[in-house]
């Protein structure tokens, strides 16, 4: 992956974050008893964690770069 | 209050008889070549087939249980789904090019078309996913039992459960039967199915809105909200218990597995791969699906903690199995369609998967293990078997039956001790193992073909000990003692404790174990031992899959008579794909009226690969090599090709590298040759208006010597007055000439500079007292104003005396004589001395203050008026005021007057030493 595009480096970013925010010991912090809107508050940040995720996957990925996807880019042979 | 038995069966068919209408539809469709699923949404809602009953009923249970534990199973996907961006996108493109059909044929094409390989895989996943099968059969079955049920008894589950064994059976058949008819109508050379992934996206649909119904039904029709049910959670200390991590089974590791093992799950899943890399259409199509899959996941999972919930507080703990909530709590409460509607819900998230999963394994079975049998024995080479296409489709029926009475057999024999998840997560475990070798193929160029097979051997042996016997005893099919002490008693073989290994789930344990020795002799195999030819080559051709797959050689040389490889392609794909085929490639390749006999070697590979889209690639590789005559390759020859492509492949890089080095300097050298045109043209203008301005002073010269010359009468006094004239051009001409070398000079950055530190108020003394008299002469009245009392420079004293005097003697020669008035101003701007020099003169157009600094322009109008000068005095100022670090500039309102003025960079406490250098360059 030495000729990585900004969206890969993106997405491998989203990747590593996701992995940070739906896992253990980040999910031990949601762990009070505390609610919103009645739904207790481990409910929530799960959703709400892997929403942001998906919603920013999505940003990426349909924003992309002019000259994506990579490695379809014309080769000198 | 229940439901009728055959009002659900006839919901069932009808529902059934939906799906196949669907897909008979995609098909004509795709045939007629307007395809339904050539679309990211239809193919994102496709790759929601991971979405089972586990996900539909079981997810309520496993919520029962752990609370958010249930989730690691679609976060895990949701992770690896942003990974799909390189490593799926990678295998569709490996898949597409070297007509991959399956994870067998994906794995034995890779390690060198292995037949043992592929076969290997085959056993796996048809292993590893009877337990999952069995799941969908559970839930399906218990299901019927529901529905059939009376929940006003006591006893829903229990009841369901007892009977649910025959239900099992019938719905196993008709699973059976359904799948051959939905997925094996005809064999298909590419082994697309776009009438099937149409249905599977339907049925996509149907589950998540049956699944949200009954959800929006629970939370708002049976409670007040989402609210409400956690507050009233909350008063249960059990249910309370729910809401935290410590429900979650495992902690830190199991939920780390548990994501671990469905991200393996999502790729290397039979019905995945199948759905996911066969059945894709256009690899852009992930972009969108990298965020719609995930999404989808959200949606079918947002309801399954107020169902769980609603139901523990609805039931009494343990009268109700919790993976039944999902059609319990709207019989209950006597929605009897709602019931029907989640039944079908239920229904689709079973068929799904098991038709995929079921057509990918027999794809899988013929290919990779019946065929190789069957070539072994000879049996496919005898002349009578003309056409053998009607031969696989019967091997694949058969593998789906096979599949689905071995998951049945699995459910009778191990079904009823565990929850659904569980079964589920046993097949996970199982598919994991495809793991290292799948992905390790793509990435590293040095796995081996035996390095692939003791790793999967190993994770394979390890997987069935450590969780596949486990299930076995525990439904009492194996001696329990196995269990608790280990394999003739010795305890470090506990084989959910192995060697000792404690304090981890079952699953976190064996997924430990597993690929452990799996990564461990994947690796360790490959790296002591060398890989063979054909491995060597398929690896690059996947490892390289992105940058260089065309230039992987061909390491093989060999021909075959072309009657020959046709009459094969026949047998195994019908004469008409078989002729289509090769008119394509004849079209192609350019033969016109009549093609060779002999086939070359790249014809031979096309047709293998070909023939690798119907029956696999290890088998496609045995079969061709059946009507080749192959020349076998060296070593040596081998290390040649390769030499030859890697210096190939090292060439056109120099050479891409090389052209572009050419491309800049090319682009420079055309930059400079503007340059000197532009030079060119300049001097050219240069030496023409400098010999006009020769010219002038010349002929007024020769003019008037001539008339003395001719006319020896002339008389005293207009004889003074023409030598005056002739004496007066001479002058003008040598001040020309001065001039023009003198801006040669500078121009050229030959001129010498004595600088030294000087003060500009002498300067200024010096000039006025130089041009004193000319100003005495016109009557204009000079006027000298200094305002500071030091204007130390560092510049050439002549030069800047020359600069002045210039400026002096023009302001001189455009005021009217009279009533002239110059006033020359030194004062001080920040950093720089300033000198102006303003007349009241007529000023300079607007239009000509641009260019009155260039060469031989000259205010006024030259044609009629008499020129002043040489045209060359402010050019010259101007380069040497530049020189020194200053500016030279005019402002000037036409009528009244023109300020020029220059600066110098001011010199504050400078060495008194004078300096003496040569110029480096052009002032510039």
């Amino acid at each position: 992956m030495s000729r990585m595009t900004p969206t890969g480096q993106r997405l491998v970013a989203l990747f590593l974050l996701g992995c940070l925010l739906l896992n253990f010991p980040l999910l031990y912090l949601f762990e009070r008893d505390a609610t919103v809107g009645g739904v207790p508050l481990l409910f929530v940040y799960v959703f709400a964690a892997w929403i942001t995720v998906i919603a920013l996957v999505a940003l990426v990925v349909e924003r992309g770069d002019p000259d994506e996807p990579r490695g379809r880019a014309p080769r000198g042979h | 209050m229940s439901l009728d038995g055959t009002l659900i069966a006839l919901v069932a068919l009808g529902y059934l008889g939906l799906l196949f209408a669907i897909a008979y539809v995609g098909d004509k469709r795709a045939d007629a070549g307007r395809s339904v699923i050539a679309n990211p949404w239809v193919y994102a809602l496709s790759l929601a087939v991971y979405c089972t009953t586990w996900t539909f009923y079981g997810s309520v249970g496993r919520a029962a249980a752990t609370g958010i534990g249930f989730l690691p199973i679609y976060l895990g996907p949701t992770l690896m789904a942003v990974l799909w961006w390189f490593v799926l996108r990678k295998m569709i493109r490996i898949s597409h090019a070297n007509r991959i059909t399956s994870i067998a044929d994906f794995v034995a094409s890779r390690y060198g078309k292995s037949q043992l390989l592929g076969g290997l895989v085959t056993i796996i996943a048809v292993v590893g996913i009877v337990p999952y099968i069995a799941l969908q059969l559970k839930a399906v079955a218990v299901s019927v039992g529901i529905l059939l049920s009376d929940p006003a008894t006591a006893a829903v589950g229990q009841g369901a459960n007892a009977r649910s064994d025959d239900y099992a059976l019938y719905v196993a058949l008709l699973l059976a039967a359904f799948t051959i008819l939905f997925g094996t109508r005809h064999l298909d050379a590419t082994e697309r199915h776009e009438g099937m992934v149409a249905a599977i996206a339907f049925e996509s649909l149907v589950k998540l809105i049956a699944f949200v119904l009954v959800g929006v039904f629970v939370t708002w029709g049976l409670y007040d909200g989402p609210a409400d049910i956690f507050r009233r959670a909350a008063t249960h200390p059990q249910l309370a218990r729910l809401t935290t991590l410590s429900a979650v089974g495992g902690e830190y590791a199991g939920w780390a597995s548990l994501t671990l093992l469905s991200m393996c799950a999502i790729m290397f899943l039979p019905r995945q791969f199948q759905i996911a890399v066969v059945e894709n259409v256009d690899e852009r199509h992930l972009s969108k699906a990298v965020w719609i899959f995930p999404l989808y996941l959200v949606a079918i999972n947002l309801f399954v903690l107020p169902i769980a919930f609603g139901g523990l507080l609805l039931f009494p703990q343990g009268r109700v199995d919790a993976d039944t909530f999902v059609l319990a709590l709207p019989l209950h409460e006597g929605q009897l369609a709602l019931a029907l509607f989640a039944f079908v819900g239920g229904l689709s998230a079973a068929t799904a998967m098991v038709i995929v999963e079921t057509i990918a394994l027999s794809t899988m079975v013929c290919n990779d293990l019946v065929m190789p049998i069957l070539l072994r024995l000879g049996l496919l080479r005898s002349a009578g078997s003309r056409d053998l296409s009607g031969t696989l489709l019967g091997i694949r029926r058969g593998a789906i039956v096979l599949v689905l009475l071995l998951g049945y057999l699995y459910f009778r024999l191990a079904g009823e001790a565990y929850a659904l998840v569980s079964i589920g997560l046993i097949s996970f475990a199982a598919v994991a193992q495809f793991a290292p070798v799948m992905l390790g193929g793509m990435y590293w160029r040095n796995g081996t073909r035996n390095g692939a097979l003791a790793g999967l051997v190993a994770g394979f042996l390890v997987w069935t000990y450590t969780l596949l016997l486990p299930s076995f005893a525990r439904s009492g099919w194996l001696p329990m003692e196995f269990l608790e002490h280990g394999l003739f008693g010795v305890s470090l073989s506990r084989p959910q404790a192995l060697f000792g290994l404690t304090g981890l789930d079952q699953i976190t344990h064996c997924l430990f174990w597993s690929l452990l020795a799996n990564v461990g002799c994947y690796v360790g195999v490959s790296l002591f031992g060398r890989p063979g030819v054909g491995e060597t080559a398929q690896g690059l051709r996947f490892v390289d899959a992105f940058s260089g797959a065309a230039n992987v050689p061909q390491f093989w040389r060999g021909s075959a008579s072309l009657d020959e490889l046709r009459e094969l392609l026949r047998r195994f794909l019908g004469s008409a794909r078989a002729d289509e085929i090769f008119a394509s490639y004849g079209r192609q390749i350019g033969w016109h009226a009549h093609a060779p006999a002999q086939a070359d070697a790249a014809l031979i590979t096309f047709a293998e690969r070909e023939l690798a889209g119907a029956i696999g690639a290890a088998s496609a590789r045995a079969i061709v090599a059946s009507v080749v005559q192959e020349e076998p390759l060296s070593i040596d020859d081998i290390m040649r090709i390769l030499d030859e492509t890697s210096e190939a492949i090292a060439h056109s890089r120099a050479l891409e590298q090389k052209s572009r080095e050419l491309e800049a300097a090319t682009a420079q050298l055309r930059a400079a040759n503007e340059r000197l045109k532009e030079l060119d043209r300049l001097k050219d203008d240069f030496v023409s208006t400098v010999s006009h301005e020769l010219r002038t002073p010349l002929t007024s010269i020769r003019a008037f010597s001539q008339i003395l010359f001719n006319d020896p009468d002339t008389d005293l006094p207009r004889r003074k007055e023409f030598l005056g004239i002739i004496v007066n051009e001479s002058e003008r001409l040598t001040r020309l000439i001065d001039d023009v070398l003198d801006l040669a000079k500078l121009e050229a950055g030959r001129a010498k500079w004595h600088v030294t530190t000087l003060d500009l108020r002498d300067i200024v003394a010096d000039a006025v007292a130089a041009t004193g008299q000319l100003f005495r002469e016109r009557a204009i009245a000079l006027e000298t104003r200094i305002s500071v009392g030091a204007a130390d420079v560092a510049a050439d004293r002549d030069r800047v005396m020359q600069v002045l005097i210039n400026l002096l003697a023009n302001a001189a020669k455009f005021c009217h004589a009279g009533s002239g008035r110059v006033e020359l101003a030194l004062r001080q701007t920040d950093g720089y001395f300033q000198i102006d020099v303003a007349d009241n003169g007529p000023g300079v157009a607007e239009h000509e203050q641009q260019y009155i600094f260039e060469k031989f322009r000259q205010a006024g109008d030259t044609l009629t008026a008499k020129p002043q000068g040489t045209g060359l005095g402010l050019p010259i100022s101007r380069q040497i005021v530049e020189h020194f670090g200053g500016r030279l500039w005019l402002r000037s309102t036409p009528g009244s007057g023109a300020t020029f003025s220059f600066t110098l960079p001011a010199r504050f406490a400078a060495p008194a030493s004078p300096l003496v250098r040569e110029a480096e360059g052009s002032p510039k």
